[in-house]
C-alpha cells in the first residue's frame, strides 16, 4: 500500500484538511497523521532483542534498514499486543533534532484512511480517554465512532523512548 | 558548478595545503635547509592568497600576502629561518587556520583574532625590515655587478630572450605585457561567479593597464537573458607572474570559459593564432592590437596575409612557426624555444595533483560503501537458496560471483582507507610547542606512517592519541634534571608506531619517561574505593585501572591534564571503534600503550551463533576457539571451566539476556580474548563464519549494553552484534551486584 502517491493528489477542498490513518488497538480506534506514515507492512521477521521493556518487541529488517517496532498498545497502557492474522506493522517516520527516525508500530488491524477538517476534531478530554493526554491530537467522531488522534511526535519521541530503555537496563 | 561547492572546493584545498604548509615548516624545525621544503611552503601560502582573492577574501589575502613575501625572501636565500622565525611563521599558519574557518563559518573575525593578526604582521614586518637593512648595500652591489657583465657584451646582441629584428623600427611587442583574451562561459552568472572579482585578482598579480570588455556575443534586447553572461574581456596585464599563476586566476572558471594567455614577448602569430580562433570577433580584436601597440598593423596584415595565402596553395594551413620564418620575423632558434616552452608547459600541468585524484564527497563513498554492504548480504542469500537447490551449474555462477563480490568489498573499502600518517605528523607540533611550555626537551618518532586505516576511525582517532600524547609528556617524560639523575639523555622520546596485525590495527605509543607507579595507583584506588585492600591484580588490571574515572595519581594538576578528555573518556572511545586499549610499563623506565583496533566499522567478519532463539553475531577477531561446553569440566554453579589446566569464566548468554530457555540443547563454548582477558561466552549453537555489514541499532537503544550493532543475516533476518568486552563487563558488574546483595543478606 503505497500512501505517499495517494498523498501528493492535489485536494479539491481549500479548507485545512488532514488526512488521518486509522486503526484499531484491541476495540479502540486511533489515527495516525497520514504524512508520517510510509507504509504497512504484514506482521513477521521480527528479532527480540534482549533485556528491552515490553512496548520494544524487537526490529526488523525494512529493505535493508534496521527498525525498531513498537508494541503501541503497551505504550498507550494497555495490554501487549496478541499477535493475529491481521496484525501488522505501521512503519512511521518521525523527525527528531533534524533527523529522521524510522520506527515500526504493532497495530491489530489497518482500517482506512479518513480526511477530517478542522471542525471535526475536538480537542482531547481532559480525563476518561484513558492515555497520556499529550499523546492525543484531538478527538474526532467518524461512522458513529471515536477516533483517537495521535501526536507521533511525543507519543514516540524517541528520547523519551530512549530514557525508558536506559531506565530498564538499571 | 555553483559558488557554495567551489568554495567548499576552496576550504579543502586550503586546509590540506595549511597541513602541508606546517608539515613543511616543522621538517625545517627538524633541521630540513633545502629550498624545496621553503618552496612549499611558500607554494601553500601562495596558492591559498590566490584562491582566497579570487573569493574576495581580503581579510586572509592581506594577512597570507604579508607571510609570502617574509616566505620569498627565505626562498631566495635572503633570509634564514631561524627558529624564532619558524615559530612566527607557525602561529601565522594557525593564524590562516583561523581566518579559513572564520571563512567557512561565514563569520567575521572578532576583536582578539584581529588583534592577534596584527600582532603577527608586526613581527612580520620587523623580520622584512631587518632584511632590508642587512641588504640594502647588497642590492646595489648586485645591479652594479650586472651593469658591469652586461657592457663588455656585444650590445647589438641583448640578453633579452629575443627581439623582432628587421622591418620594423619599433619593438613589435610591448615587453613585459601580458595579453589575455577571455569568453566566459555563459552560465557563469548563474553559478554564482563573478567576472569582476577574476579581474580584481588580476590586479593583484601586477597591473592590469588595459581592459576592453567584448560586447560582440550581445543579443538583440528581446533576446536578453539577465542571467546570462554575453560578455568577454580583452585584458592587457603588466606583471611579472608565471604563466601558472595567471591561469590560476581562471581556475574555478577554466572549463566553461575559452582563455587565451599570450605571455609577453610572444611572437606575433601568437595573436594570429588568437584573431584566427575568434573569427567573429576578429576585425575588432586587430584594433584592439594595434591600438594598444602590442603589435602594429603591418605586422598583423602581413602575418594574416601569409596565412590566408598558404592556405589556398597547399589547401593546409602552415605552420605557424614557418610562416614566421618566411616573413623574418623571428629565428627559428627562438621557435624552437617557444615551443620547448609550451611543451614544458603541457607537462607541468600533466603531473599536476589535481589530475592524479579526484575529490569525492565523503558522503558518497559511505553511500557506496553502505550499498555494497547490502550487496555482500544479499550474495549470502543467493549462495543460500542456490545451495538448496543443488543446481550445479547454478552454484559454480554462484560462487564465482561471490568471489567478485568480495574483491568489490575490498576494493570499495580501500576507497575509504587513509595513511595514518598526516594524524601522526600533526602530534609534532603539538609535542614541539607542549615541550616547550613544559620546559622539556622531547622528540617525537614515527615509524609506519604509510599503515592504512578506515577514514572514519582516523578522526575519532584523533582524540584519544591526542589525549595519550599529551600524557605521556606531561606527567610520562620526566623534567632534564631528573632524566639526568637517572642517566638518561636530556631528551626524552615519545614514539608513534603504526602497523598491521591479523587483520587489526595496531598502534604502540611509547615513551622513555617515568613509567607508571603502579603501587600508587594502587594506593590511590583504595582511598577512593574503587578496589578492597585485599583484592590481588595483576600488573595490566592495575594499568587498566588509570582509565577509572576518578582516579588521577598527578600530584599537581598542570593546565595541560586540564585540556581535552580523560583516559576513561580515551578508553571509552577506542572501545566505541570496536578496539582495544593496553598498556605495559616499567618504573623508571617507560611506558607503551598499544591500541588495537578493526580495520573498518562498516563490514566485519563475524562467527554467527544462536542462544534462545536469537541470531547473534561475535567479532571473529575476538574468538580463539569454540569447544563443547558438556566435554569440559565443570561446575554449574561457578561458571568458570577449565581449559586445558587454565580457569576460564564465562557467561551463559541465555542468562545473562534472560532468553528462552532451548529444550535439550548441547551447548557450546566460544573463547573469547579482549586485551590480555579470556572468557567463555556459551551459546546454544553455532552456525559458522559470516561477513556481515554493521547496522546501527538507532538512539532508542543507545543505553543497551553488550550489543554493538545488529547486522543482516542471509535469510534477511536481523541478527545482533555481540560487542564482548562491553558484555563481560556487564557480566563482571551484575556479579559484583550480587555477591554484595548476598553478602548483606539480601535476596535478589
Amino acid at each position: 500500500m503505497n500512501m505517499q502517491r495517494k498523498q501528493k493528489k492535489p485536494l479539491l477542498q481549500s479548507v485545512a484538511t488532514k488526512q488521518f490513518l486509522t486503526f484499531r488497538i484491541g476495540n479502540e480506534n486511533y489515527g495516525l497523521e497520514l504524512s508520517q506514515t510510509r507504509e504497512i507492512i504484514e506482521y513477521g521477521g521480527i528479532t527480540s532483542v534482549p533485556l528491552m521493556p515490553n512496548f520494544l518487541r524487537g526490529v526488523i529488517n525494512l529493505r535493508g534498514e534496521v527498525v525498531p517496532v513498537i508494541d503501541l498498545a503497551v505504550r498507550l497502557g494497555r495490554n501487549p499486543i496478541d499477535v493475529q492474522k491481521r496484525t501488522c506493522i505501521i512503519v512511521v517516520e518521525l523527525e527528531n533534532n533534524e533527523q529522521n527516525h524510522v520506527l515500526g508500530l504493532l497495530a491489530d488491524a489497518v482500517s482506512e484512511v479518513i480526511e477530517l477538517s478542522d471542525d471535526n476534531i475536538e480537542d482531547a478530554p481532559s480525563f476518561g480517554a484513558n492515555i497520556r493526554a499529550e499523546f492525543i491530537q484531538g478527538i474526532a467522531k467518524f461512522d458513529n465512532e471515536f477516533v483517537v488522534l495521535l501526536d507521533a511526535n511525543r507519543a514516540l519521541s524517541i528520547r523519551e523512548l530512549a530514557h525508558l530503555v536506559e531506565a530498564q537496563m538499571q | 558548478m555553483d559558488i557554495d561547492s567551489v568554495l567548499q572546493t576552496f576550504f579543502a584545498e586550503a586546509e590540506e595545503l595549511l597541513v602541508s604548509m606546517e608539515t613543511a615548516l616543522l621538517r625545517i624545525d627538524d633541521g630540513a635547509k633545502d629550498s624545496e621544503t621553503i618552496n612549499e611552503i611558500f607554494r601553500a601560502a601562495h596558492t591559498i592568497k590566490g584562491s582566497a582573492g579570487m573569493f574576495g577574501l581580503f581579510e586572509i589575502v592581506g594577512f597570507t600576502h604579508m607571510v609570502e613575501n617574509v616566505l620569498d625572501l627565505a626562498r631566495d636565500g635572503k633570509l634564514t629561518i631561524t627558529d624564532n622565525l619558524l615559530s612566527i611563521l607557525l602561529s601565522c599558519r594557525d593564524h590562516i587556520v583561523q581566518l579559513v574557518n572564520n571563512a567557512k563559518q561565514q563569520k567575521k573575525s572578532d576583536a582578539t583574532c584581529i588583534e592577534q593578526g596584527e600582532l603577527l604582521l608586526n613581527s612580520l614586518r620587523a623580520w622584512l625590515e631587518i632584511k632590508a637593512d642587512l641588504n640594502g648595500d647588497n642590492v646595489q652591489k648586485n645591479n652594479n655587478i650586472q651593469k658591469n657583465i652586461a657592457t663588455p657584451l656585444d650590445p647589438t646582441s641583448t640578453n633579452d630572450n629575443f627581439e623582432v629584428s628587421g622591418k620594423t623600427q619599433e619593438p613589435a611587442i610591448n615587453h613585459d605585457l601580458w595579453y589575455i583574451s577571455v569568453r566566459f562561459g555563459t552560465d557563469l552568472l548563474r553559478n554564482g561567479m563573478d567576472p569582476l572579482s577574476i579581474i580584481r585578482f588580476l590586479n593583484t598579480l601586477g597591473e592590469v593597464t588595459k581592459i576592453s570588455t567584448m560586447t560582440d556575443n550581445f543579443p538583440t534586447l528581446a533576446e536578453f537573458d539577465p542571467e546570462t553572461l554575453y560578455l568577454g574581456f580583452e585584458i592587457i596585464l603588466r606583471s611579472d607572474a608565471s604563466l601558472e599563476e595567471i591561469e590560476n586566476a581562471f581556475m574555478f572558471v577554466r572549463e566553461e570559459s575559452s582563455i587565451k594567455i599570450i605571455p609577453p614577448r610572444s611572437n606575433i602569430l601568437a595573436y594570429v593564432d588568437l584573431i584566427n580562433s575568434l573569427p567573429k570577433n576578429s576585425r575588432r580584436l586587430g584594433e584592439i592590437l594595434v591600438a594598444t601597440n602590442v603589435i602594429t598593423t603591418t605586422d598583423l596584415e602581413l602575418a594574416l596575409d601569409t596565412q590566408k595565402q598558404q592556405a589556398k596553395e597547399q589547401n593546409s594551413i602552415g605552420l605557424l612557426g614557418d610562416i614566421l620564418i618566411e616573413t623574418q620575423a623571428v629565428s627559428p632558434e627562438l621557435i624552437n624555444a617557444a615551443l620547448d616552452r609550451q611543451k614544458t608547459n603541457q607537462e607541468i600541468r600533466t603531473v599536476q595533483p589535481e589530475q592524479r585524484f579526484i575529490r569525492v564527497e565523503a558522503e558518497r563513498l559511505d553511500k557506496l560503501i553502505n550499498l555494497i554492504g547490502e550487496l555482500v548480504v544479499n550474495r549470502q542469500r543467493v549462495d543460500l537458496l542456490s545451495s538448496k537447490l543443488g543446481n550445479g551449474p547454478l552454484t559454480e555462477a554462484v560462487t564465482s560471483m561471490g568471489n567478485f563480490t568480495e574483491q568489490i568489498r575490498d576494493a570499495a573499502l580501500t576507497l575509504r582507507m587513509v595513511a595514518i600518517g598526516d594524524t601522526f605528523l600533526r602530534f609534532k607540533r603539538v609535542v614541539r610547542d607542549t615541550a616547550k611550555e613544559l620546559g622539556k626537551e622531547i622528540e617525537l618518532e614515527i615509524e609506519g606512517a604509510e599503515t592504512e586505516l578506515d577514514r572514519s576511525m582516523v578522526e575519532k582517532l584523533n582524540d584519544p592519541l591526542m589525549h595519550i600524547v599529551r600524557n605521556a609528556m606531561d606527567h610520562g617524560i620526566e623534567s632534564i634534571a631528573v632524566r639526568r639523575s637517572r642517566k638518561k639523555s636530556d631528551t626524552g622520546v615519545i614514539a608513534l608506531k603504526a602497523s598491521h596485525k591479523a587483520g587489526n590495527i595496531v598502534i604502540e605509543i611509547t615513551d622513555d619517561g617515568g613509567g607508571l607507579d603502579l603501587e600508587r595507583i594502587r594506593k590511590k584506588a583504595i582511598a577512593n574505593g574503587l578496589l578492597e585492600e585485599t583484592t590481588q591484580l595483576s600488573r595490566q588490571e592495575l594499568c587498566q585501572l588509570i582509565f577509572h574515572p576518578g582516579l588521577s595519581t598527578a600530584e599537581q594538576v598542570t593546565n595541560l591534564s586540564g585540556r581535552g578528555v580523560g583516559m576513561d573518556v580515551v578508553k571509552r572511545n577506542i572501545e566505541s571503534l570496536r578496539g582495544v586499549i593496553e598498556i605495559e610499563t616499567e618504573l623508571g623506565v617507560g611506558t607503551c600503550i598499544t591500541i588495537c583496533l578493526p580495520l573498518t566499522l562498516a563490514i566485519i567478519d563475524g562467527f554467527h551463533v544462536a542462544a534462545g532463539n536469537i541470531d547473534f553475531i561475535v567479532p571473529q577477531n575476538t574468538i580463539l576457539e569454540c569447544v563443547d561446553l558438556a566435554s569440559l569440566n565443570h561446575i554449574k554453579e561457578q561458571h568458570y571451566v577449565n581449559l586445558r589446566g587454565e580457569q576460564v569464566p564465562y557467561i551463559r548468554l541465555q542468562e545473562l539476556f534472560s532468553l528462552e530457555a532451548q529444550q535439550a540443547v548441547r551447548e557450546k563454548l566460544l573463547v573469547v580474548q579482549f586485551g590480555e582477558k579470556r572468557a567463555g561466552i556459551v551459546v546454544d549453537s553455532l552456525f559458522g563464519e559470516i561477513q556481515t555489514v554493521v547496522k546501527p541499532m538507532g538512539p532508542i537503544f543507545q543505553a543497551l549494553k553488550g550489543i554493538g550493532g545488529s547486522s543482516l543475516l542471509g535469510t534477511g533476518a536481523v541478527a545482533l552484534i555481540l560487542d564482548v568486552p562491553q558484555l563481560i563487563n556487564v557480566a563482571m558488574n551484575r556479579e559484583h551486584i550480587r555477591n554484595t546483595l548476598s553478602i548483606a543478606g539480601m535476596q535478589e
